[in-house]
């Protein structure tokens, strides 16, 4: 089976400063994978690649999506193709309904994808379906994209993006953070139900606790640009009873 | 009763371009005397004639012309413009023009004179009146006696404002009695369509507001032709005690055409009052905005939005003298200039010592679409009271890079997304409009006018 997800021996950099070290993985149809590790190790710039960011350089390696080179493809397309980036950081857009605005990009990837724009109905008639899931007020809809959301609205409002635009491959950075409980249960209980056989999730956390409510198949720990560890979802437990120095003083033995 | 004035012979020292001004008066006031215009308006254009002789063109050496150059309007013939009748041209541009779809009261100028066929007036029962300038001065001669004589003793609009009153001749007269509520704008469109190079327009609206009355009036600049020419526009605005006023002027003029306005705003207690200006077109545009807000309890919004391209200049004055305590004014002036266009905005707020409780609002930003395009922007605030709330701020920047990296990774082509970012920052000063209509047609006008603007699609971030 091809993965949905293939990167391999991929190393990359900001500004002249190695970031990424050397990175593998294989995302398989209907898997969910996490990857973990302590701050500044590489997991957002591993994110901002694969959504297609400015200012990045590929230094070795290649990212195939489908089997297709990925890193070739504008953002747009990308997000056409079926890649989906949760920001960790979602965009404050002013003067852009938010309503507005997603509509234009489902119908985007819907053109794109050879099926019929949908009109303001039923366009309507999806989201509102779609909200429900997240728990999210209808209102929001009416308000310029993530303008005066609060923190935790803005990180549902992504996996609501998610959920219309329903990408193959979902990255999802930090979406766990800065959100109480009750929203970390929503944004969970979203991301699980947009689980299919046939797309894949990548899961990036500094914080076991989103892997309470999402259960991945496999965990990835990043280091220093770096994978140092590769497990089943008991990992997380033990990343979260035992914090990062002890496979942060594994990895630097090993090397 | 008047003795007519007298305009001081050239001397020696005088500019010799004035000589084909002074001669262009001499033939115009030939015809206003046979039009049987009266004493009073005869008199009060010869003297500003002479303030316009004495005075000049205002140079770059005038600290409120610093960035404005108008060595171009001085060195073009003064000849004033012609009629152009309603042919089939105007006819057409007039069909497709912004505002067409509004229904309601209309008047149609082309190269400053009244069209009657092309225009809709119509004496309503209510008392309002909308007539142009030229029948007005006889109709409600003492009105506008009163009210031109004062704005011209005011003189705040310098000399251009006093070249523009000698040579008016004609612009729309709108008279709102007290208690009256207009539902449809009244709709004034002027349009240049110069014959020959460097003719000259000079229009002056004189609107009045009675007090508690509630009405809109939208100011269409639009024109056909490529020869240059000079539009000189004088709006004296006063709105009564407690009355609702909204003005629009859009001005979106051939790319040859010089634009010279004046909006003069004189304001009583309690009146809220939004004035928009929509500044799309022309080679070079000066809108100087005077606002004296006179009595207490006032809104006023100044709400501004400039669109530049190619080499052109736009220019923003803004002066609000806070004359009385307890009032609100808020300007918003947003610019977007891309190629090698020029934006300038000044804008003065006075609060003077008695003006206690004033809150005065100023924003100016400006969003550069290429390396090339530059903006000048200088706030002055001269406050003399001591309980007063003031703020102002100018950001000049490029369209935001996470903003668009935003919008691409949900999809939107690099051209959409850039797209969608101007007309939300255009769309910040259109949602101020409060007519309804106005504001989808200006939605959709502006959408037009970013699809066309040449570094929307540009690759360069």
């Amino acid at each position: 089976m091809q993965p949905i997800l293939e990167i391999d021996q991929l190393e990359a950099g900001v500004q002249g400063k190695q970031i990424l070290k050397g990175i593998s993985l294989k995302i398989y149809p209907g898997e969910m994978h996490a990857i973990m590790g302590p701050n500044g190790s590489g997991k957002s710039t591993l994110a901002s690649i694969l959504a297609g960011r400015d200012g990045y350089e590929i230094i070795r390696g290649r990212v195939l999506y489908q089997g297709r080179n990925l890193l070739e493809l504008s953002p747009e397309d990308r997000a056409r193709e079926g890649v989906f980036l949760a920001f960790q950081y979602p965009v404050e857009i002013p003067g852009v309904n938010s309503a507005y605005f997603l509509k234009v990009a489902l119908n985007e990837v819907r053109k794109y994808r050879g099926m019929p724009e949908l009109d303001a109905i039923e366009f309507l008639a999806l989201v509102k379906e779609k909200i429900k899931l997240l728990d999210l007020d209808e209102e929001l809809l009416k308000r310029p994209v993530n303008v005066g959301f609060s923190g935790g609205e803005k990180k549902r409002n992504e996996v609501l993006q998610m959920a219309v635009l329903e990408p193959r491959l979902a990255v999802l950075d930090e979406t766990d953070s800065g959100l109480d409980i009750d929203a970390l249960k929503i944004v969970a209980n979203g991301v699980n139900c947009l689980r299919k056989p046939d797309n894949a999730q990548l899961v990036i956390t500094h914080y076991q606790r989103l892997l309470d409510h999402i259960v991945p198949d496999k965990v990835h720990v990043l280091v220093d640009g770096r994978i140092v560890m590769s497990a089943g979802k008991e990992l997380a437990l033990e990343l979260e009873s035992k914090g990062y120095d002890w496979i942060v003083r594994e990895a630097k033995r090993v090397n | 009763m008047n003795s007519i004035s007298t305009i001081p012979d050239a001397d020696a020292a005088e500019a010799p371009h004035f000589g084909a001004v002074r001669t262009a008066f001499q033939q115009y006031e030939s015809q206003t005397r046979a039009a049987g215009e009266p004493d009073w308006l005869a008199s009060l254009r010869r003297r500003q004639l002479t303030r316009f002789l004495a005075a000049g063109y205002p140079t770059r050496r005038d600290e409120d012309w610093r960035h404005t150059s108008l060595d171009a309007v001085v060195s073009m013939p003064f000849a004033l413009a012609s009629s152009a009748g309603p042919d089939g041209r105007i006819v057409q541009l007039l069909e497709g023009s912004a505002f067409s779809s509004v229904s309601g009261q209309r008047l149609v100028f082309v190269n400053g004179y009244l069209i009657p066929e092309l225009s809709r007036a119509v004496r309503s029962s209510d008392g309002v009146y909308v007539a142009g300038f030229a029948s007005a001065v006889q109709e409600k001669s003492e009105i506008l006696r009163a009210r031109l004589t004062a704005d011209a003793e005011d003189g705040s609009d310098g000399s251009l404002g006093a070249l523009n009153l000698a040579f008016a001749r004609e612009g729309a007269v709108v008279i709102v009695p007290a208690n009256t509520v207009l539902d449809e704008p009244i709709v004034l469109v002027f349009v240049s369509f110069p014959q020959t190079a460097g003719e000259r327009t000079h229009v002056r609206n004189v609107i009045m507001t009675g007090p508690n009355s509630r009405a809109t009036v939208i100011e269409h600049y639009i024109g056909l032709g490529t020869e240059s020419a000079v539009t000189s526009s004088v709006t004296e605005l006063h709105a009564g005690q407690g009355a609702v006023f909204e003005h629009l002027k859009l001005q979106d003029e051939s790319n040859s055409v010089f634009h010279l306005a004046t909006l003069r705003a004189r304001l009583e207690s309690s009146s809220k009052v939004s004035c928009h200006s929509f500044a799309l077109g022309s080679r070079l545009a000066r809108q100087n905005v005077l606002a004296t807000l006179a009595g207490e309890g006032i809104e006023a919004v100044f709400n501004g939005l400039y669109l530049g391209d190619a080499d052109r200049l736009i220019d923003h004055y803004l002066s609000v003298d806070h004359a009385a305590a307890g009032c609100a004014s808020h300007e918003f002036f947003n610019g977007v200039l891309d190629d090698k266009a020029t934006g300038v905005f000044y804008g003065r707020i006075r609060v003077r010592q008695h003006a206690q409780k004033t809150d005065a609002k100023q924003t100016n930003k400006n969003l550069l679409l290429s390396d090339d395009a530059a903006v000048h922007t200088r706030p002055q605030l001269e406050i003399y009271a001591d309980d007063v709330k003031c703020t102002h701020g100018a950001t000049i920047g490029q369209l935001d890079p996470e903003g668009l990296f935003y919008l691409r990774s949900r999809g939107l082509p690099v051209a959409t997304a850039r797209r969608t970012l101007i007309h939300a920052f255009a769309g910040e000063i259109i949602e101020r409009v409060w007519c309804g209509a106005a504001r989808d047609i200006l939605n959709r006008l502006v959408w037009e006018r970013v699809e066309r603007t040449r570094h929307v699609s540009g690759s360069e971030r």
